[in-house]
C-alpha cells in the first residue's frame, strides 16, 4: 500500500463527493446550494492539485490537468458569488446563483474526468 | 527548463498543501464564530471577509478588526490563526530558498542554462574540454578570431573565471564531467554546426574518453585531442583522431631543429607564434655537452633528440629507478649547487631545467648560471601564471606545453593552410630558409610577422573575382601592392599557394595569375592583411592598381569616360605608357 496513492485517491473523490453535493438541486434554489460545500470543494481540490505537482508521469499529467480545470472552474464561482453578494446591489439573484452552480457543474465534469482516470490507472496496476 | 520546474514543484508540495490548509482551517474558523455588528446585533462574518482578513494577518500586513471590531471569542481563534498562518508562510518561503540555494538544484539549473544557449547556437562552434592554460589560450584567441566555442571542464572555479576574463564574444561554460556522454551531448556534439571537438584536459585517458565518445557518436566529427604519453597516443590515434599533439614531442623536434637548421627553426616559430608576442632574439644553441634536469617525459624526448643530432647530454635526475634513467645519470633535484657540479655544469655549454615543477626549474636555473654564466638555457615553463618569472630569469628558450599545444589547435583551426606549408617546407634545405627569412626580414619592424590566409572566392574576394569573371588578368604582385600607392608594395610576402586542384607552390613568383579557388598563404606585417583585403573586396581600388589609374565609378563619369576613350583612343595609350 501506497500511502501517497491512498491520499491523493482521498482528495480527488472528496473534491468530486463535495463538489456534487452543492452542485445537486434546483439550479436557482439557494436552500440547495451549500456556500460551506463549495468552500470546502475548493479546498480539497487546490490541495489534489498540488498533491499533483511533480509529477513525471503521463497520467500524473493529465490529473494535474484535470484537477487544474476544477480549480478555476470553481474560483470562477466562488469569485462570481463574492461579487455578487459584496460588490453589486442585487444581490444572489437566481440568475446569478444558476450560473455559479453550472460552473460548479464543469467542474464537477473534470472532477469526473479526474476519478475515471484514476480508475483507471488502478485497475491497470497489477500488483 | 522542463525538468527544473518540475523538481521545484515538486519540492513544494508539502510547503504549499501546509499553506492551503492553513488558510482554509483560519478562514472556517472565521466564518463559523459568531460576532457582533456596530449596532451589537449578531453577525457572522461572510466568506469573503474571512479571506481578506485571513489574507492580510498571515501576510503580516494587519489592516486591524473589520469590518466591525471582533468579539472575544473571534479574537481567541485570530489569535490561532495568526500563528498557524504566519508559520505556515515562513516554512514555504524558506523551503521555497532553500530550493533555490540547493547545490544538485543549482548545478541543474546551470546544466539547463548551458544546453539551452548551447542549442541556441546558429553559428559553427568548436566544443573545448579542459580548461588549463592551453584551453584558456584556445577559447581566448579563437574568441579574438570571431569563432564560437563552447566550453566543458571538470572545475568549477575554472568556469566561473571563463565569466570573467571579459571575451569579446560570449562563450557558454559548464562545470561537469567532460568523460560523461550525457555531458557532451549537452555541449553540442551531435549538433551540425558543432566543427570540432578539442580533448586538451590534463589525463590523457580523459582525452582518450573524450575522443573515442565523439568518433563512436559522430564519425566525421574533427577530433583534435592532446597526449603525452606515446602508449596513449598510438591508443588515441588507433580510432581515427584527426590530430593529436603531444607537447613534448613537437618541442624535442623543433629544438632539435634548432641545432640542424637554424633558419628554419625561425620559419617555425614565427609561423607559430602568438598574436602580438615580441619578436624573439634569435641565438643558435651552442654545439657540447648538455645537462638534461628532470628525465621525465619532456626529458626523455629532447634527450632523444639532442643524442640523435649526435650531442652529448647529462642527466640529471630525483627518481632513476621510477624514470628508467640511463646509466650514468646524476641522482638529484639540480636545484643544489653540488649536484650540477657533478653533472659538470662548469664545462657544460647548455642546460635544460625540464621538471614538472617551476620552482625546481627556477631554482636549477639561478643555480646553474650562478656557475657558468655562459650556458644556453632551456626553460620549461609550466603554470602560465609563472609568465612574469620566468621572463626574468631570461632563459634563451622557454617551452611552456600548454602555450604550445594551444597555438598549435588555434593554428589548425584558424589557418589549416600553414600546416600544409610547414610540412612542405620541412623538406627545402636551410638556404632556402635563409632566402624565406631574410625576405621575411626585409618587411618587417619589430613586431613579429603575422599570417593569413586568403581564398579566391566571390564571398572573401568578390573584387577579384568579378575581375576574372570579366577575363581580366590579376597577378600576385597585384594583390601585393598597396591600395593607397601603385609604387608601393605592402609589407607582406607570399608564402605558398595551393590552387583549386591542390597543386602547390612554394614562394609563388610575382608575375603568377590568380585564379578562383586559389588559397594563399601570406605573412607580413599585420596592417598589410587589412588593405590586402581592402583591395580584395573593392572593385574600384583593384581596377585602380591593375590599370594604373582611378576608373569613374558613377554612371555619368563611366558614360564620358567611355565616349573619350573612344575618341581618342591613341593617346590613351601612350598615356598609360607614360604612368
Amino acid at each position: 500500500m501506497n500511502l501517497e496513492k491512498v491520499f491523493f485517491a482521498f482528495f480527488i473523490v472528496l473534491a468530486l463527493t463535495l463538489n456534487f453535493g452543492f452542485f445537486i438541486g434546483d439550479m436557482d434554489d439557494p436552500n440547495h446550494h451549500n456556500i460551506y460545500e463549495l468552500f470546502a470543494a475548493l479546498v480539497v481540490s487546490l490541495i489534489a492539485t498540488v498533491m499533483k505537482f511533480g509529477d513525471r508521469a503521463h497520467i500524473g499529467a493529465v490529473l494535474l490537468a484535470t484537477s487544474l480545470v476544477a480549480d478555476l472552474q470553481l474560483i470562477a464561482a466562488v469569485i462570481v458569488w463574492t461579487m455578487a453578494v459584496h460588490a453589486s446591489d442585487a444581490g444572489l439573484t437566481p440568475y446569478i446563483l444558476s450560473s455559479i452552480v453550472s460552473l460548479s457543474g464543469g467542474a464537477l465534469l473534470a472532477n469526473i474526468t479526474s476519478v475515471v482516470i484514476l480508475v483507471t490507472e488502478t485497475v491497470m496496476f497489477r500488483r | 527548463m522542463y525538468n527544473l520546474l518540475y523538481l521545484l514543484l515538486r519540492r513544494m508540495r508539502t510547503p504549499l498543501i501546509v499553506v492551503i490548509l492553513a488558510y482554509a482551517i483560519s478562514i472556517l474558523g472565521l466564518v463559523l464564530i459568531p460576532g457582533m455588528d456596530d449596532q451589537g446585533n449578531p453577525w457572522r462574518m461572510s466568506f469573503f471577509h474571512a479571506f481578506y482578513f485571513v489574507s492580510f494577518m498571515g501576510s503580516t500586513i494587519g489592516f486591524g478588526e473589520i469590518p466591525y471590531p471582533f468579539t472575544d471569542p473571534q479574537r481567541i481563534w485570530t489569535t490561532v490563526a495568526m500563528y498557524m498562518t504566519v508559520i505556515s508562510w515562513l516554512y514555504a518561503i524558506g523551503s521555497l530558498f532553500s530550493i533555490l540555494q540547493d547545490p544538485s538544484f543549482k548545478r541543474i539549473l546551470a546544466f539547463t542554462t548551458f544546453s539551452r544557449e548551447v542549442k541556441a547556437m546558429r553559428e559553427p562552434f568548436y566544443m573545448v574540454c579542459g580548461m588549463g592554460g592551453a584551453g584558456k589560450l584556445v577559447v581566448s584567441e579563437l574568441a579574438a578570431h570571431d569563432i564560437r566555442s563552447v566550453v566543458i571542464d571538470r572545475d568549477e572555479t575554472k568556469i566561473q573565471m571563463l565569466r570573467l576574463e571579459e571575451l569579446p564574444i560570449h562563450v557558454p561554460g559548464l562545470a561537469g564531467d567532460v568523460t560523461d556522454t550525457s555531458t557532451l551531448l549537452a555541449a553540442g556534439l551531435k549538433k551540425k554546426q558543432c566543427q570540432g571537438v578539442i580533448a586538451l584536459t590534463g589525463s590523457d585517458q580523459t582525452n582518450l574518453t573524450i575522443a573515442i565518445t565523439s568518433k563512436l557518436l559522430v564519425p566525421e566529427r574533427t577530433v583534435i585531442c592532446r597526449a603525452e604519453d606515446h602508449d596513449n597516443q598510438v591508443n588515441i590515434a588507433s580510432f581515427g583522431t584527426d590530430y593529436i599533439i603531444n607537447p613534448f614531442d613537437s618541442f624535442a623536434k623543433r629544438f632539435a631543429m634548432m641545432f640542424q637548421s637554424p633558419s628554419m627553426y625561425l620559419v617555425y616559430e614565427w609561423m607559430t607564434s602568438m598574436h602580438e608576442a615580441p619578436l624573439s632574439e634569435f641565438a643558435e644553441p651552442p654545439r657540447g655537452t648538455w645537462v638534461v634536469c628532470g628525465y621525465g617525459r619532456f626529458g626523455k624526448a629532447v634527450q632523444q633528440s639532442l643524442s640523435f643530432k649526435g650531442i652529448q647530454t647529462v642527466i640529471i635526475e630525483a627518481d632513476p629507478e621510477l624514470t628508467n634513467a640511463p646509466e650514468g645519470a646524476v641522482i638529484g633535484r639540480g636545484t643544489e649547487a653540488i649536484t650540477l657540479l657533478e653533472a659538470g655544469v662548469e664545462d657544460a655549454v647548455g642546460l635544460i631545467a625540464g621538471t614538472d615543477d617551476d620552482a625546481n626549474n627556477l631554482s636549477i636555473i639561478m643555480t646553474a648560471k650562478k656557475i657558468n654564466a655562459d650556458l644556453f638555457i632551456v626553460a620549461r615553463q609550466n603554470l602560465s601564471s609563472n609568465d612574469i618569472l620566468f621572463t626574468t630569469v631570461k632563459a634563451d628558450v622557454t617551452i611552456n606545453p600548454g602555450r604550445l599545444i594551444g597555438q598549435r589547435v588555434v593554428d589548425l583551426i584558424t589557418t589549416p593552410l600553414l600546416a600544409d606549408f610547414l610540412r612542405v617546407a620541412r623538406e627545402q634545405t636551410e638556404e632556402w630558409a635563409n632566402v624565406l627569412v631574410s625576405r621575411v626580414v626585409g618587411v618587417l619592424t619589430d613586431r613579429p610577422p603575422e599570417s593569413w590566409v586568403i581564398t579566391l572566392s566571390k564571398k572573401e574576394t568578390p573584387a577579384i573575382h568579378e575581375l576574372l569573371m570579366k577575363g581580366v588578368e590579376v597577378t600576385l604582385c597585384h594583390l601585393l601592392t598597396d591600395p593607397r600607392d601603385i609604387a608601393v608594395s605592402l609589407p607582406c610576402v607570399a608564402l605558398y599557394v595551393k590552387d583549386i586542384d591542390h597543386r602547390e607552390k612554394l614562394l609563388p613568383e610575382g608575375d603568377r595569375r590568380l585564379h578562383i579557388g586559389d588559397q594563399l598563404l601570406i605573412c607580413g606585417q599585420p596592417d598589410a592583411e587589412t588593405h590586402m583585403r581592402w583591395t580584395a573586396h573593392n572593385l574600384h581600388a583593384l581596377t585602380y592598381i591593375c590599370k594604373g589609374k582611378d576608373s569613374p565609378c558613377g554612371s555619368l563619369w563611366r558614360r564620358l569616360d567611355a565616349r573619350e576613350q573612344a575618341s581618342s583612343n591613341t593617346p590613351m595609350v601612350a598615356r598609360d605608357m607614360q604612368d
